[in-house]
Parts: C-alpha cells; sequence; structure tokens
C-alpha cells in the first residue's frame, strides 16, 4: 500500500504513458503491462489517471489512456465483470430511495445496480443460512421454510416491472425521466410461487388476506387479498440471474406483478394468513391517496397504464433530422396493446411500433421514427392497456382525481422541444 | 396350412404380446419424471413458541395487543425524550422535521387553483390515520427510528395514549387498554374508501 501511494504522487499532473503504467497503484482500471522481465502481468491504472467520466478530472481524456488499442495486449478474463469504464449511469438517491436512469438505459431490462429503491429502514444484512420465511395463521400445518427448501420447490421464472405507486414528480422544466418516474424497474425473477407454498401449509378456505412481514429494521408489513396469493404472486430470490441484490431483498422477497411496489415485500420473513386486513401504517398513513369528494382511497393495488418518451428527453441537445422517439410504457392490468405517440402538441396521434414479445404486467418498449425539421413542439406517449384504459393527461386525471399529486399519479408526460434543440419538461 | 404351422403362428403372436407387455412394465418402471404433488413435504413445522416471538401484529380487532394500559403523563415524557427530536411538538418548524409530524397545533391555509383556502396542514394521526391500533403496532414495530423494537409493551401503550390525545382524540386523564384501543373511532375512518378502479374507460 504504501508504495502505492508513492506512485500515486508520481502521476499527479502527468499524462499518462506506458511506463508510468508500469507501477501498479490504486485503482478504478486494470491494463496489461510488460514488465522488465518481459512478462505481461494485469497493472491498476491509478485513480489519477483513469477517464474524466469517473474523476471529474478534465486533465486526461480516454484517448490518452490508451492511444491505441491494437497496440497494447487487452485485460485478461476476471472472476466478474464491470461495466465499461467510459460508461456511468446513475441512480440518484435521497435517504429513503434511488431512482433508475431510465433514460440511460436500453430495451426492457433493468440492470439489477440500478434498480430503483425504497426501503423504510435500511437495507439488512441477512444471512442466508438462517434466513427463515414462517407462513402460519388460518393454515392447517404451520410451516418454516429454510432459503434452500424454497429453492427445492418448483421454480418458476417471469419478467415483469415493480413500480413504487409514488412515482410522480413534476414542477420544473429541468428534470429527466429519471427524476419525473425513476420508481420503476423491470427484471427477471425467479422463485417459488406462492400458491404452492399456499398448498403446502394448507391454506384454510375462510382466509381472506394475508400478512407479509420484512425482516428489517421497519419490519415492514402489508395486507394482501389471498386471491393474488393463489393468482400470480411469487416468492423471488433471484433477480436477472443471480442472487436478489440485497438492496432488492436478498435473500427472498415478495413479489406482486402489477401491484404497488411496496406490496412486494422484501427481505420477507413472515406471512400470516386472516379473515381481515390489518390496517398496517403502510395501508392507511401511506400508500392512500385522496380522492374526489374529500375521500381517502385505500388497497389502491394495481398500477394503472403509464408510459414515457425516454429518448429525446431532458437533458438531450436535438439536432434536425431523423429522430426515433424511444421510451417504454406499461400497465398492472395486464398487456400493453398500443403506445401512441404525438409530435404536434397532442393535436394528432399515430401509434409507436411496439418491440414483442410484449409481455404481462411488464415493460414494453415502443419507438417512432420523426423527422424534426427545428419546429418548436411538445412530443408526448400515451399507453392504451388489454382493458382499453388510456393513459389520462395531468388535467384529466388531476380532475377526475380532484388532487395534484400524490399516490397512483401516471399521467403523460410531455417534453417540449425549443427551436434550439433544448428538451425541456412541459406543462 | 398345417396344424404345426398354425401353432407356430400362434406362440409367435403370444410372445410378440409377452414381450409388449414386458417392455411397457419395464419402461413406466425406468420412467424418471414425477407428477406434481399437492404438497411436497419440504419445510418442518413451526413452533408455537417460535410463531409467537414473530408475531408482533395488531389488528383494528384488537387481536395481537398485550394486555396493558397507557398513560397519558407518563407517555409524554417518552416521546419528549425518545420522539420529539425527529417528531417534533406540535409547532410549526421553519426547517422541515427529519420525521413527519403526528400532531399539530395549527393550521396552515393556502389559496388553492380555485382561489378558495384550501387546508394544507400535515397529514396528521387525528386528521388521517383511520385505526388507533395502527399506532400501537407500528410505533412497537418500527419506531424510534434509530432503535426500532425496543420500546417495552408498557413505553407503546404510554406513547399510544399520549399520541392520541395531543390528536385530540382522548380527553386529558383517559387510560387507554388492550380493551378500549380497538374501540376508539378515529376521525378519518369515515374518509377512506376502497380502490374502485378497474381499468377500462373510467378514470377515477
Amino acid at each position: 500500500m504504501k508504495e502505492e501511494n508513492s506512485e500515486n504522487k508520481l502521476f499527479t499532473d502527468r499524462k499518462i504513458s506506458r511506463r508510468l503504467l508500469l507501477g501498479g497503484a490504486a485503482t478504478a482500471a486494470v491494463v496489461l503491462v510488460q514488465t522488465s522481465v518481459g512478462k505481461m502481468v494485469q497493472a491498476a491504472v491509478p485513480e489519477s489517471v483513469v477517464p474524466p467520466l469517473l474523476t471529474d478530472s478534465t486533465s486526461l481524456t480516454a484517448a490518452d489512456l490508451i492511444a491505441d488499442p491494437t497496440r497494447i495486449p487487452g485485460r485478461g478474463p476476471s472472476v466478474s465483470g464491470m461495466p465499461s469504464s467510459f460508461e456511468n449511469p446513475q441512480r440518484i438517491p435521497s435517504l429513503t430511495s434511488s431512482r433508475t436512469p431510465l433514460q440511460d438505459l436500453y430495451g426492457t431490462i433493468t440492470p439489477s445496480a440500478l434498480h430503483f429503491e425504497r426501503h423504510h429502514g435500511g437495507i439488512p444484512v441477512i444471512d442466508p443460512q438462517k434466513y427463515e420465511l414462517v407462513i402460519h395463521g388460518m393454515v392447517d400445518k404451520p410451516l418454516v421454510f429454510s432459503l434452500a427448501d424454497l429453492k427445492r420447490f418448483p421454480s418458476v421464472t417471469r419478467t415483469c416491472f415493480i413500480e413504487c405507486s409514488g412515482n410522480f414528480r413534476s414542477g420544473k422544466e429541468e428534470m429527466s425521466p429519471q427524476e419525473i418516474c425513476g420508481l420503476t424497474s423491470q427484471s427477471e425473477w425467479t422463485g417459488v410461487m406462492l400458491s404452492t407454498l399456499f398448498r403446502e401449509v394448507g391454506v384454510r378456505e375462510k382466509a381472506s388476506w394475508f400478512l407479509a412481514e420484512g425482516g428489517d429494521a421497519a419490519v415492514m408489513t402489508r395486507s394482501i387479498p389471498v386471491s393474488k396469493g393463489w393468482d400470480d404472486a411469487m416468492i423471488a430470490y433471484a433477480q436477472n440471474g443471480e442472487a436478489v441484490r440485497p438492496e432488492q431483498g436478498y435473500p427472498a422477497r415478495l413479489l406482486l406483478p402489477g401491484w404497488e411496489g411496496n406490496t412486494s415485500v422484501k427481505w420477507l420473513r413472515r406471512i400470516e394468513l386472516s379473515d381481515q386486513p390489518y390496517m398496517t401504517r403502510e395501508e392507511t398513513s401511506k400508500y392512500t391517496e385522496t380522492v374526489k369528494g374529500g375521500k381517502i382511497r385505500q388497497f389502491s393495488f394495481v398500477m394503472d397504464a403509464r408510459s414515457i418518451i425516454t429518448f429525446p428527453s431532458f437533458p438531450v441537445q436535438l439536432e434536425r433530422g431523423y429522430v426515433e422517439i424511444r421510451g417504454i410504457a406499461w400497465t398492472g392490468r395486464g398487456k400493453i396493446v398500443k403506445v401512441e405517440i404525438s409530435v404536434d402538441a397532442g393535436r394528432s396521434w399515430a401509434p409507436a411500433e411496439l418491440q414483442g414479445p410484449v409481455l404481462d404486467k411488464a415493460h414494453t418498449a415502443f419507438r417512432y421514427l420523426w423527422k424534426w425539421e427545428g419546429r418548436e413542439t411538445e412530443i408526448m406517449s400515451r399507453a392504451v392497456d388489454e382493458t382499453g384504459y388510456v393513459q389520462p393527461s395531468y388535467q384529466e386525471l388531476s380532475a377526475a382525481r380532484e388532487s395534484k399529486g400524490g399516490y397512483h399519479f401516471n399521467p403523460i408526460t410531455k417534453w417540449r422541444v425549443e427551436r434550439s434543440g433544448k428538451v425541456l419538461l412541459g406543462a | 396350412m398345417n396344424n404345426r404351422a398354425l401353432i407356430n403362428r400362434y406362440v409367435i403372436t403370444l410372445l410378440f404380446f409377452v414381450i409388449s407387455a414386458v417392455v411397457i412394465v419395464v419402461t413406466s418402471l425406468k420412467r424418471t419424471k414425477a407428477s406434481y404433488p399437492e404438497k411436497f413435504g419440504i419445510g418442518r413445522a413451526a413452533s408455537a413458541a417460535e410463531i409467537s416471538a414473530l408475531d408482533i401484529d395488531v389488528r383494528p380487532d384488537g387481536k395481537g395487543l398485550p394486555v396493558g394500559s397507557g398513560d397519558i403523563a407518563a407517555g409524554k415524557l417518552i416521546y419528549n425524550t425518545k420522539c420529539l427530536a425527529c417528531h417534533g411538538d406540535g409547532k410549526k418548524t421553519e426547517v422541515k422535521l427529519p420525521g413527519e409530524p403526528l400532531f399539530v397545533d395549527y393550521a396552515e391555509f393556502k389559496n388553492n387553483t380555485a382561489g378558495q383556502k384550501a387546508d394544507q396542514s400535515p397529514k396528521t394521526i387525528g386528521t388521517y390515520w383511520p385505526y388507533a391500533t395502527t399506532i400501537f403496532d407500528y410505533v412497537r414495530r418500527a419506531m424510534p427510528y434509530n432503535a426500532p423494537g425496543s420500546l417495552s409493551n408498557q413505553e407503546v401503550y404510554h406513547l399510544t395514549a399520549y399520541l392520541l390525545y395531543r390528536n385530540h382524540i382522548i380527553s386529558s386523564g383517559t387510560v387507554i387498554t388492550e380493551k378500549s384501543l380497538p374501540k376508539i373511532v378515529m376521525p378519518a375512518k369515515e374518509k377512506y374508501v376502497e380502490d374502485d378502479r378497474e381499468g377500462g374507460t373510467a378514470l377515477k
């Protein structure tokens, strides 16, 4: 370590050369270099010379780092890969959540590292060897399942989105899709169907609700109708081919496809079958919304259809010519059947192409070819799902709810394109 | 065709059937794919003791409430020591509190879009929570934020009484118990409606 520190000083204020690379140093990138005895070794590129994308340094460019990659052998295989050091999509964290950079992603799968987070008492560290899920209450036989037990049951894999129902922000022009609605992400989840476990414990006929409880510091609880448990609820232990990430509920979480994210209780430790809901804090004082007539709507589980154009969006600087408008659409009520685009501030609408296969309760990618001639306009998308629901405008939704926002607010997002090519969030 | 040939043909046919039967039996015995059973026999029985150690939930009907009682004055002492730093004392603050206010001693009105005065006061236990049992359940499981699960049932009862008092739901001197807490009717209860959205063309 001492050597590395002294080497680091040498690199300060100097452009990188192959000779400089000979000394191993702390950290960030690794290249292959030849030692004095002619042996190829991997050497770390010190922090001070990694591309500015990672360090904010302006003194070095990527071209300085490796002028000609055909003249030096690249680094060798490793035990686990990392994204290119030239790419750096990031979540935006707050004290209690972090948001997926929708505008930086491609296709429909959210890389696990970028899946949005929302937790109520931090991320617990749970030893998978000690993990247990207890199912009790109105059952014939209360049982305890270890993680290994859960993995012995028949497994199911499905791709679906999880969206926090508090996924609407507005209020300024300079907002990216991530800031507006970055609390939605999609993964391929693997686990056991909750119905399989329900049969194993013998859920009684009179059980109509179940309580799902997390093993985090908030010991987060939600009451869920039993019908969802028999329908398509899963206990997921894997996400995008690997174990569920700690911030997503490692080692096992509840997954309720299409329902507000909070109900997919993470770090699931207990399920209790009951004949009534528990009226927990998360389904009374939170995750309820004021609606028409001063009422408070409760148990609004399903996420309504929504879409957003992720390109072009703030902070893109648009250039004249062909523009492939891209985005995602999703609904908790089945499949997206249509996404319509308006490039003339809502006067006319035309269908976008949907990227197949269109999955149930899943982010669906859409695209629409447009030729921008440099005129100021507004572009927007609206999703239609298989129930015939059409994503409303902010004004329509606001009038129907007598509300300006809150949970389950899924209005059309408008992007104002200025003559200069600047793209800003429209009103 | 002579008799011998007839017997031969008969024997060959019989042999064919016997071999077929043997093949079928052997194949079915060697079959490795099991059909899915109703139960897999995976998991171990949960003992009453381990269930009750985990089962801390409290339902609106009072199921899950421990025997006990709470006193407003004792609750105030605990609140001021363990809760006030984050949740405040009901006064309007310049800086946003780390935790949300649970009761407020002021009303805050703003003009809404129709030009009318709209109540913009924070949502509190008194104005928004539909059940009193939720206070006990939530405080016991998750509070205080920096030491969740550290309060005794007695402390939780006292705090519940104090919070109900500060929200003008019980009067001074009232003692709450596992019997009386589920019977308290919260002011916000009547505002609650079940979700009636069901997709389609109706916007709700």
